[in-house]
């Protein structure tokens, strides 16, 4: 054991006196995480590119000037106003995302049509085919607005009065026998109008901005970042740096084990195995070495998102510490395990990198795992990169605590470890007969 | 009593061609024994069965008359093994390379440091102790090899073609250390496929071609193998610039007299000259 523990003092002087691998090792991944981490903080920051959008209001009615004024109040779009052709042309040149056309008559007939009394009228959303993700987003908003501003002005406005008494009128006036559903259609138009006459004292000539009270889309949207927690608030940086954090764990790991593939064929493995030393021992010796190597990588990586970024481990500090640990053992014994399968050290190398990155891209560290489609988000479950980065959300932004966040991803990280150092163990080529 | 080292019908094949094909011999107390062959003759391989590096397919190994009973036998410690290969981190400086094979060797404490400045006293490399090995010449990497093969203090020493690649002055303390040791009673096994090495140096040499022993003795005993051919005397500058070519591989049959040479023997008994096998 004490030969073991001067393997690991050893190695980890060798590392510390080695500049490439401290670059490759603390510099690469903190430039990394902080580049996506940077990236991906956008949303609701106010220095996210808004995205343009042209609006032709041919109608000037009270609706379409409050859809208008809906849009361009929206956070998310810059609105510029323009004539039907410029706008179409804006579009077509890439200066604008998408183009909203009112038509005239537009205000009218969306009040109608929102009694079923006539044909909804369209609206022509012209949009960048290059840029679909944010025409989606625009059309989305553009419902949200149409719909609001046309109830409210069909419960709450003049002309939603004057539609309301035509349709009863008409209705009074069918000839046709009355059904029990027209009846309790006609007495619902009536209580409507009747209720408008209660509050019309209160909304009038309260303008365009509030007509009526109650009369807009049937709920509001509060977004709220969803964390175990409240008053904890999504820290993109803390994803990127798990991401980053476990990949440059394995790249430090593939380092070791191919240094110790290089290793084995010289020398100083012949050295080592002159020794009085077992084969358990050196494995130990050197997946420790691997692991302590590791957490000094990452370490290092999360201190500087911490200090310098603002990562906070809202959930359980023991649980994230346990997490570094049983992820570096992972690691770790995964250079091992490349050191006992890999036959020459180039070949090894270029394989080993691609498994990294499949490792660390389906492992979610790239981009979370929540966006997977849910066939590939059960089956990356599998990888141990999954659980390592998942743990890693779940402690710092998400806020878990220790039992719930930390224990079964280290668990299923330690029962990795294991796995890596049987498997190298058994497959371990002690000598070249 | 037992000699220190004892290798009997040894043997070991590669794919089914034969690398080691039942070398015997043995070393004793206070000798150096030469093993002497051209490269492919199956040194490497016999020095790393012997010290437990690699599986024998046949034959036996013994030390000081016991054999070796797997990785953690307390008796690998009596062996002390210099690899061919420069075995150093170039990246350390000499000392944290010695503590670290010193730790292997379960040495600590003030018996690794005095351990560590006897072996470089004895490489005469104390004075370079906290450079790192990368700024060493190749001869001072050669005696630090060395010397990281002397830590523990080891009864047999196992040196193979310790001085590879290294300037006549490194060679000759090389050799100084070496005769220090052999006076102090260590047996030492030598390979080299340098005649004038194993000449000068050693009391014995076993003369290795394809995996098999063709010669034992000590150099008298092998001239004698020799027919005796009549070479005209030479004169010491003569002598001088053979021996100096013959140190940089250049062999001067023709040329080559005064007492029968081992490149005779050589050629004598395998048929082929020593420095052709490649
Ligand atoms: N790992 C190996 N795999 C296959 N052949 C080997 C291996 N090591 C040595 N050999 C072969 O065994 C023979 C003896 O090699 P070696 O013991 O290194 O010779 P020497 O040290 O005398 O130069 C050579 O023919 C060499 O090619
Ligand atoms: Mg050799």
């Amino acid at each position: 054991m004490k030969q073991a523990l001067a393997i690991v003092a050893h190695e980890l002087k060798l590392f510390l006196s080695d500049r490439r691998s401290v670059i490759v090792g603390i510099v690469t991944p903190i430039l990394l995480a902080t580049f996506f981490g940077f990236l991906f903080s956008g949303a609701g920051k106010q220095d996210t590119a808004k995205i343009p959008v042209l609006v032709s209001d041919s109608d000037g009615s009270a609706v379409s000037r409050a859809v208008v004024a809906g849009l361009a109040a929206d956070p998310l779009l810059a609105v510029t106003p323009a004539t039907e052709s410029a706008a179409r042309e804006a579009v077509k040149r890439g200066k604008a995302a998408a183009a909203v056309l009112l038509p005239k008559g537009f205000g009218d007939s969306s009040v109608r049509a929102f009694f079923g009394a006539a044909k909804a009228p369209e609206i022509a959303l012209l949009v960048d085919p290059s840029r679909a993700t944010e025409a989606g987003l625009v059309r989305g908003l553009l419902s949200e607005k149409v719909f609001r501003e046309a109830s409210r002005e069909a419960f709450g406005g003049s002309s939603g009065t004057k539609v309301l008494e035509e349709s009863l009128r008409s209705m009074e006036a069918n000839p046709a026998p009355a059904t029990p559903e027209r009846e309790t259609l006609k007495q619902l138009l009536r209580d409507v109008t009747r209720w408008k006459e209660s509050t019309k004292l209160g909304t009038d000539g309260a303008g365009a901005t509030a007509r009526g009270p109650g009369s807009s889309v049937p709920f509001t949207l509060k977004e709220e970042a969803v964390t175990a927690r409240t008053g904890v608030t999504y820290n993109s940086y803390a994803h990127s740096f798990a991401g980053m954090g476990i990949q440059f764990l394995l790249f430090v790991a593939l380092d070791f084990g191919i240094a110790f593939l290089l290793e084995r064929q010289g020398g100083i493995w012949k050295r080592l195995r002159a020794a009085p030393l077992s084969r358990s021992s050196l494995l130990v010796g050197k997946a420790l070495a691997g692991a302590l190597v590791g957490l000094i990588s990452v370490g290092a990586t999360f201190a500087f998102g911490i200090v310098v970024l603002g990562i906070r481990i809202q959930g359980s500090v023991p649980g994230f510490l346990l997490l570094l640990v049983a992820s570096a053992l992972m690691a770790s014994s995964f250079g091992l395990l490349l050191a006992a399968l890999g036959k020459t050290p180039g070949a090894t190398r270029g394989l080993s990198i691609l498994a990294v990155l499949l490792l660390v891209m389906l492992g979610g560290g790239w981009v979370p795992a929540f966006v997977f489609p849910e066939w590939l988000r059960t089956v990356t479950l599998v990888l141990p990169t999954r659980w390592a980065i998942d743990g890693l959300d779940a402690v710092t932004w998400r806020g878990a605590g220790f039992v719930a966040g930390a224990l079964p991803p280290a668990a299923v990280l330690v029962g990795y470890a294991a796995l890596f150092l049987l498997v190298s163990r058994l497959r371990f080529r002690w000598t070249d007969g | 009593m037992n000699p220190a080292l004892e290798v009997s019908g040894l043997r070991k094949s590669y794919g089914g061609v034969p690398a080691v094909d039942g070398v015997s011999f043995r070393v004793d107390e206070g000798t150096i024994v030469g093993l002497l062959g051209p490269n492919g003759a199956g040194k490497t391989t016999t020095v790393s069965i012997i010290c437990g590096l690699l599986p024998s397919e046949g034959g036996a190994v013994r030390i000081a008359g016991a054999a070796l009973s797997g990785d953690t036998d307390p008796a690998k410690g009596r062996l002390g093994l210099v690899p061919q290969e420069l075995a150093l981190y170039e990246e350390l400086p000499a000392d944290d390379n010695l503590r670290f094979f010193g730790a292997l060797q379960c040495l600590d404490g003030a018996r690794l440091a005095s351990r560590i400045d006897d072996v470089l006293r004895l490489t005469g490399l104390s004075d370079r102790r906290r450079d790192r090995v990368k700024t060493y010449s190749g001869g001072m990497k050669r005696r630090l090899n060395l010397a990281a093969g002397l830590l523990h203090d080891p009864d047999v020493l196992l040196l193979d073609e310790p001085t590879t690649g290294v300037d006549p002055q490194s060679r000759n303390a090389i050799f100084e250390s070496l005769e220090a040791l052999r006076d102090a009673g260590k047996a030492i096994l030598y390979t080299t496929h340098y005649m004038e090495e194993a000449e000068r140096l050693c009391d014995r040499i076993v003369i290795v071609d394809h995996g098999r022993v063709v010669a034992d003795g000590t150099a008298e005993e092998l001239g004698a193998l020799l027919p005796r051919a009549r070479v005209p005397e030479l004169d010491a500058e003569a002598r001088a610039a053979i021996d100096l070519l013959a140190a940089r591989g250049i062999a001067v049959p023709a040329l080559d007299g005064g007492k029968p040479r081992l490149e005779e023997v050589f050629l004598h008994l395998t048929g082929h000259a020593l420095r052709d096998e490649r």
